[in-house]
């Protein structure tokens, strides 16, 4: 049985009616025991009979040919099996959702680092050592490698936007600010190396790898090595970590596969930490010049927003960097404008939210400049500028509670307190200062499948190929389950990660949560209404509630409903009218307070909160390590992220996690995360909304921005190293 | 190269190649591969392990230099259904996302918790002699060499100081 659902209307609210009363609490994770005990097997960590082990090996150059393997010393070396490259091996590796192969073909070097060749031995120790040993020769061409010197610069048209006038609102300002902000590229940088494990089962593939959109993956994997799609498994029940990094199939994948086939044996192929830096996605540089125009109300009238990025030639991604500035705020004159450099730098893509992570530290920021130029609290002059209907279409807003958040925040954090005028409070060599910034990330719900079945002795079983990159899905569709169910959460039993199973959303664009789960939320769906046939009441009157059913002065425990036969229904949510009839988005706002030492530069945050609201809450705890994870990241890019690119060739100078500085535990202090109460009935018949890159977005900036109330430094260049800030703090 | 190890109480005899570092030792030839490889430079301490009473990073030091030392690794301190104390603080204040930082964040904090016990001052601590207070700062200071990209920071600092007593929560 099938239940299917076009999300082509506002949805009832099902959810508040059940009786189980197990969805959104904060239960611990089912798999929790599994990770703290070591025993969650990732990737890399299945040792299979007579498996072998690559090692991948870069180009040494930035662009151009390679000319020779070069590969015969090599081949002699000890405990060697092969060396492998060809025409097959990935550039890069795939685009979120493309489900085809990226660029193919180890000859063509595009960025210095690419992965050229596999070298395959008996053990890790010996592939490794003939890796490093193995000198490939190459034939290299001249090549742009700065996007501010790069020679070819496309605007594509539909990323361009001009909408009335906004030189002219400029001109007529009460108060403006015209800024440009920049941004360093960064790196997902997840705790776990990509890593591929490659079993060929006759003309079928298995891989188990690291991943997070598992029914994309499979397309992009059978379409670089040449299979049909059906005859490629990927396996991924853990995954240390994605962040984007891990959306499409990667080059250790394609290198393992095909050795593995050559071979006849399983192959193993675990990147380096260096090659996850060069080898995978980097998040763009961007340059960002924001024009901000307000009347005497403080309402805006201009908004521009434009930026360059960079990519590799040919690449379709570029950082949407304009992403939450569409919708956030008024203004009806507005311009964006659009250019992407074609650098020979590593491959750009989605790192957490792309778009707002990097477009709303300057938005965000520039609101903080604007709100000082025009004599307005920051907090009050984002809540006027709050649109009626969509600048940009004219659609409504579905759940929005921006100005709840900046209001709930204000009063949590103390924001009364706060000195307008900056370098007003000191504590030794400390300057304390605090910042606010709003948060905004639109809300997608995407194609998704699931089956649930409800077994004879009352448990429950979810399958779907959906991941649990971290952020959760093993705890919302238990509880998601349990509570349509009318069970215990351990009674349901989630299994992930395994694209025999129904091919789900995936992990990105914060829409795993939401469409995964109003999949398996259609499938039990499905089984009430047999439940209900069963005990003979409508669905509508069935109760359902620690293994009990109750409908038409009946009751009846689950396990007499099921003696006559377990019941198995797959969901299938689609995307649909709401998608386009309204602008759906996640919203919060950021307080930060920072101490800025007068004498070294050096920025502490001391303390930080975010409110936010994203429709219905699934599981309070999950959800607050997501959005703790986000700020976490939003502190990273404001103050310490930055990837170094070789001014001469390229190449990431700072490839390792000593030179390329993710937060520490101790850059981080206690943080407050509150969640409005909310439900989105546009979004899904769930009514939840995305959660995982809402945290991020807006974060950064208001570190900024508290920086400057602390000492009355305004940092445009990210990230705010000392040295930025005590140069100035010094003038 | 033959080495015998003592890993959780019981004793191993590899023959490993010389090159072999510990954690591969334990990750490919033992099969213990609850201790995790995140940077192999001794950078991110997702390979935290208990050596001869001391946490060490496993990735910075070779298999054939430990013959007859004693290791704990996460498998050592408790498993589903009979976790230890801290690995179910950490469950309960969700001090881990992925997972996969987690078994050195636990092995780390076992560790740290001995060196505060007998005494060892951190860079935040008030004074170089004395007990050691717990503070929260404390705890995340002596932390530090362990990175976690979801970022648990909060839940892991809890976990911990709850774990030693610092606070109940």
């Amino acid at each position: 049985m099938n239940k299917h659902l076009k999300m082509d209307a506002p949805q009832k609210r099902v959810l508040d009616e059940t009786a189980q009363g197990t969805l959104g609490r904060p239960l611990d994770r089912p798999e929790g025991p599994l990770k703290v005990s070591g025993r969650a097997a990732y990737s890399a960590e299945y040792q299979l009979p007579n498996m072998a082990t690559g090692v991948l090996v870069r180009a040494t150059i930035t662009h151009g040919r390679m000319t020779s393997l070069n590969d015969e010393a090599v081949r002699g070396m000890p405990g060697i099996l092969g060396v492998f490259t060809g025409e097959r091996f990935l550039r890069n590796p795939a685009q979120g959702g493309a489900g085809k192969a990226p660029v193919q073909g180890a000859s063509e070097v595009a960025y210095l680092g690419q992965p050229v060749a596999l070298v395959v031995a008996e053990t890790f120790e010996q592939a490794r050592h003939a890796a490093q040993q193995l000198r490939p020769t190459f034939a290299g061409e001249p090549a742009d490698t700065h996007p501010e010197h790069a020679a070819q610069v496309d605007r594509p048209d539909k990323k361009q936007l001009d909408q009335g006038d906004v030189d002219g609102a400029m001109q007529a300002a009460a108060a403006s600010v015209d800024v440009v902000y920049t941004t360093p590229p960064h790196s997902s940088a997840p705790m776990e190396p990509h890593a591929s494990v490659a079993e060929w089962q006759g003309d079928r593939l298995i891989l188990r790898g690291s991943y997070q959109m598992l029914k994309y993956n499979k397309k992009e994997l059978a379409d670089a090595i040449g299979v049909a799609p059906e005859n490629v498994r990927i396996l991924s029940p853990y995954v240390g970590g994605g962040f984007g990094s891990k959306l499409g199939i990667a080059p250790e994948a394609v290198s393992a596969a095909l050795a593995a086939r050559e071979l006849g044996r399983p192959v193993r192929v675990v990147m380096s930490r260096q090659q996850v830096f060069e080898g995978t996605m980097r998040r763009s540089e961007t340059r960002q010049r924001l024009r901000l125009a307000v009347d005497a109300d403080g309402v805006l009238t201009a908004l521009e927003h434009d930026a360059r990025v960079s990519n590799l030639p040919g690449e379709s991604f570029s950082e949407p960097v304009q992403q939450a500035t569409h919708f956030l705020y008024r203004g009806e004159n507005r311009r964006h404008e659009n250019e992407i450099a074609r650098v020979h730098r590593t491959c750009a893509g989605s790192v957490r939210a792309p778009g707002e992570a990097v477009g709303m530290l300057a938005l965000e920021a520039a609101m903080d400049e604007l709100a000082e130029a025009a004599g307005i609290d920051p907090i009050e002059l984002r809540k006027r500028n709050i649109p009626d209907t969509h600048p940009e279409n004219g659609i409504p807003y579905s759940a929005r509670s921006l100005a709840e958040c900046l209001d709930e925040g204000a009063r949590r954090f103390g924001w009364g307190q706060r000195d307008l005028r900056p370098g007003q409070r000191r504590e030794g060599e400390w300057l304390i200062g605090i910042g606010v910034a709003a948060a905004a990330r639109p809300n997608i719900l995407s194609d998704s499948r699931a089956r649930v079945t409800l077994r004879e002795d009352a448990t429950a079983l979810v399958e779907t190929d959906m991941t649990d990159i971290g952020t959760g899905t093993y705890s919302v569709l238990s509880q998601l389950a349990a509570e349509m169910l009318g069970l215990p959460v351990e009674s349901v039993e989630v299994r992930l990660g395994d694209t025999d199973l129904p091919p789900a959303a995936g992990s990105g664009g914060s829409w795993g949560a939401s469409s995964s789960g109003s999949s398996v939320f259609l499938a039990c769906r499905g089984i009430r209404e047999t439940l209900a046939r069963r005990i003979g009441c409508g669905a509508e009157a069935l109760t359902l509630q620690d293994g009990v059913a109750t409908g038409g002065n009946r009751r009846e425990t689950l396990r007499d409903l099921l003696a006559e036969g377990s019941i198995e229904v797959e969901g299938h949510i689609e995307p649909g009218e709401t998608a386009k009839e309204v602008s759906q988005a996640s919203y919060g706002a950021h307080f930060v307070e920072v101490a800025v030492s007068a004498v070294t530069g050096e920025v502490r945050v001391r303390r930080m909160l975010g409110v936010f609201a994203a429709g219905r809450i699934l599981n309070e705890k999950t959800a607050r390590s997501q959005c703790h994870g986000g700020m976490i990241w939003g502190i990273g890019s404001a103050l310490t992220e930055e990837i170094a690119h070789d001014p001469r060739d390229g190449h990431i100078v700072n490839r390792d996690l000593a030179e390329y500085h993710i937060p520490v535990n101790m850059d981080v202090p206690d943080l407050d995360v509150t969640f409005l109460e909310e439900r989105d009935d546009h979004a899904s018949p769930i009514q939840s909304k995305g959660i995982g890159e809402l945290g991020i977005s807006g974060a950064g900036a208001a570190v900024i921005n508290a920086i400057y109330n602390a000492c009355g430094v305004r940092v445009r260049d990210y990230p705010a190293t000392p040295d930025k800030i005590i140069a100035q703090l010094a003038e | 190269m033959q080495t015998t190890l003592k890993i959780n109480g019981e004793s191993w005899t590899l023959d490993v190649d010389p090159r072999t570092s510990l954690l591969d030792a334990l990750r490919h030839h033992l099969d213990l591969t609850g201790t995790k490889k995140g940077c192999d430079h001794g950078q991110c301490g997702a390979c935290t392990i208990i050596l001869n009473g001391r946490r060490i990073n496993s990735c910075l030091t070779l298999a054939v230099m430990h013959d007859g030392d004693e290791i704990t690794t996460i498998e050592g301190l408790g498993e589903p259904g009979r976790l230890n104390p801290m690995q179910e603080a950490f469950v309960r204040h969700d001090g881990y996302q992925c997972g996969y930082c987690t078994p050195g964040q636990i092995m780390s904090a076992t560790g740290m918790l001995d060196e505060v016990s007998q005494g060892w001052p951190s860079h935040v601590s008030a004074s170089l002699e004395g007990d050691v207070p717990l503070s929260r700062e404390e705890v995340a200071e002596r932390m530090s060499g362990n990175l976690c990209r979801c970022s648990a920071y909060p839940g892991i600092v809890r976990a911990i100081r709850e774990t030693a007593g610092e606070v109940s929560e």
